[in-house]
């Protein structure tokens, strides 16, 4: 199978409820969530594009319906093209949609990833856990209510836990996330600085 | 300086098989120039690590080039890294696993102080799950800072107490 050269005509033409996304470099679409299976297995069965790329998902904030967006970067190796498609899930409180390891075996790290990060269950998967936060962690820590710095927590093993008496604890921001001005051709000024910096180690943060 | 004496080394005619000295200095001796080190190499200071273990810097020259991954035949573990928290308790469990007397190396920014990462994940310092002897700077430190952290321990090293602390034991 090769890649036809109008994949953007071709899709329209076999799926009318899929929308275009605006994108600025290669074709977008928007699928149904319950639509996400059969568009994929036709794009790879059909139309040549065998190799999924990367697959991650979306927080669009907490008060936004669909609140998460699952998407999918498929390419052609015979046509050397790329697609992107992006499937709002279900639910809000708990999202999930169907797995794609019956195309790719090779989503299924990718899947416990974004599982891992943002809560998605991924439905039909063959082993839904965390794969880079421990199990048993109560968080889902790329949500956009979850600080960067984290949330008080025990640590994974309770009888270390008890041993050191170390927690899992909030890192100090002082004023960060920080960031560099690229471009900045003055090293010193180039330097990492945090965004914040009214307060910091020293000063303490104004209430 | 002109001296008559060409007796330079230890000559057992002269000193008659004795040599005086005390209990603290020979074990610290023999303690600070045989520190073999427990390489927790987490990260990217791992890299330097090697480099400090390999020909170039060649840390054999402290007495240390016996690095073991079995911390039970280790003394010295030098934590070159990041420490995630799902790495923290298995980094305090092979310290727990390592033979008395034991010391540790914070190798880096981010084994001293989590470093750049100020994140849910990182460990911030190792020093919260393990004690530690001698800190070094660096993202990632050169090796001869690491050999400079090195010749630190082994000076700390010498000022034990070990006799008193093997006679209590
Ligand atoms: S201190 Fe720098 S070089 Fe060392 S592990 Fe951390 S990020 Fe890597």
């Amino acid at each position: 199978m090769t890649a036809s050269v109008d994949v953007a005509a071709v899709i329209k033409q076999s799926f009318p409820q899929l929308v275009e996304r605006p994108s600025g470099d290669h074709p977008a679409f928007s699928a149904p969530a319950s639509d996400i299976l059969t568009v994929l297995s036709f794009l790879r069965n059909s139309q040549g594009y065998d190799l999924l790329t990367d697959l991650t998902a979306i927080d669009n904030g907490e008060d936004t319906t669909p609140r998460f967006t699952v998407v999918y970067h498929v390419f052609s190796t015979t046509g050397h093209t790329y697609l992107r498609l992006a499937a709002d899930c279900r639910d809000d409180r708990k999202p999930s949609i169907a797995s794609v390891t019956s195309l790719w075996p090779g989503a299924d790290w990718h899947e416990r990833e974004v599982f891992d990060m943002f809560g998605i269950t991924f439905d039909g998967h063959p082993d839904m856990r965390r794969i880079l936060m421990w199990e048993g962690y109560p968080y889902h820590p790329l949500r956009k209510e979850f600080p960067l710095a984290g949330i008080e927590t025990p640590l994974p093993d309770i009888e270390v836990s008890e041993e050191t008496g170390t927690k899992v604890l909030p890192a100090p921001m002082a004023g960060g996330p920080f960031v560099t001005s690229s471009g900045e051709i003055n090293m010193a000024k180039a330097e990492p600085r945090a965004k914040d910096e009214s307060w910091n180690e020293k000063k303490e943060k104004p209430l | 300086m002109v001296s008559t004496n060409t007796e330079f080394a230890y000559n057992t005619k002269i000193e008659g098989d004795v040599v005086v000295t005390r209990a603290d200095a020979v074990i610290n001796w023999i303690r600070s120039n045989s520190v073999w080190p427990m390489p927790m190499g987490l990260a990217c200071c791992a890299i330097e690590l090697m480099a400090t273990a390999a020909s170039r810097f060649d840390i054999a020259r402290f007495g240390a080039e016996v690095f073991r991954f079995s911390p039970r035949q280790a003394d010295c573990m030098i934590v070159a890294g990041t420490v995630t928290y799902k790495m923290a308790p298995h980094l305090r469990r092979i310290y727990d696993q390592m033979a008395a007397p034991k010391w540790v190396i914070a190798m880096g920014a981010c084994a001293s102080s989590g470093g750049m990462y100020r994140s849910y994940a990182t460990l911030q310092g190792v020093d919260r799950i393990v004690p530690v002897d001698v800190y070094v700077s660096g993202c990632p430190p050169r090796p001869e800072a690491l050999l400079d952290a090195l010749i630190k321990l082994q000076t700390k090293m010498r000022d034990e107490r070990s006799a008193k602390r093997l006679m209590s034991a």
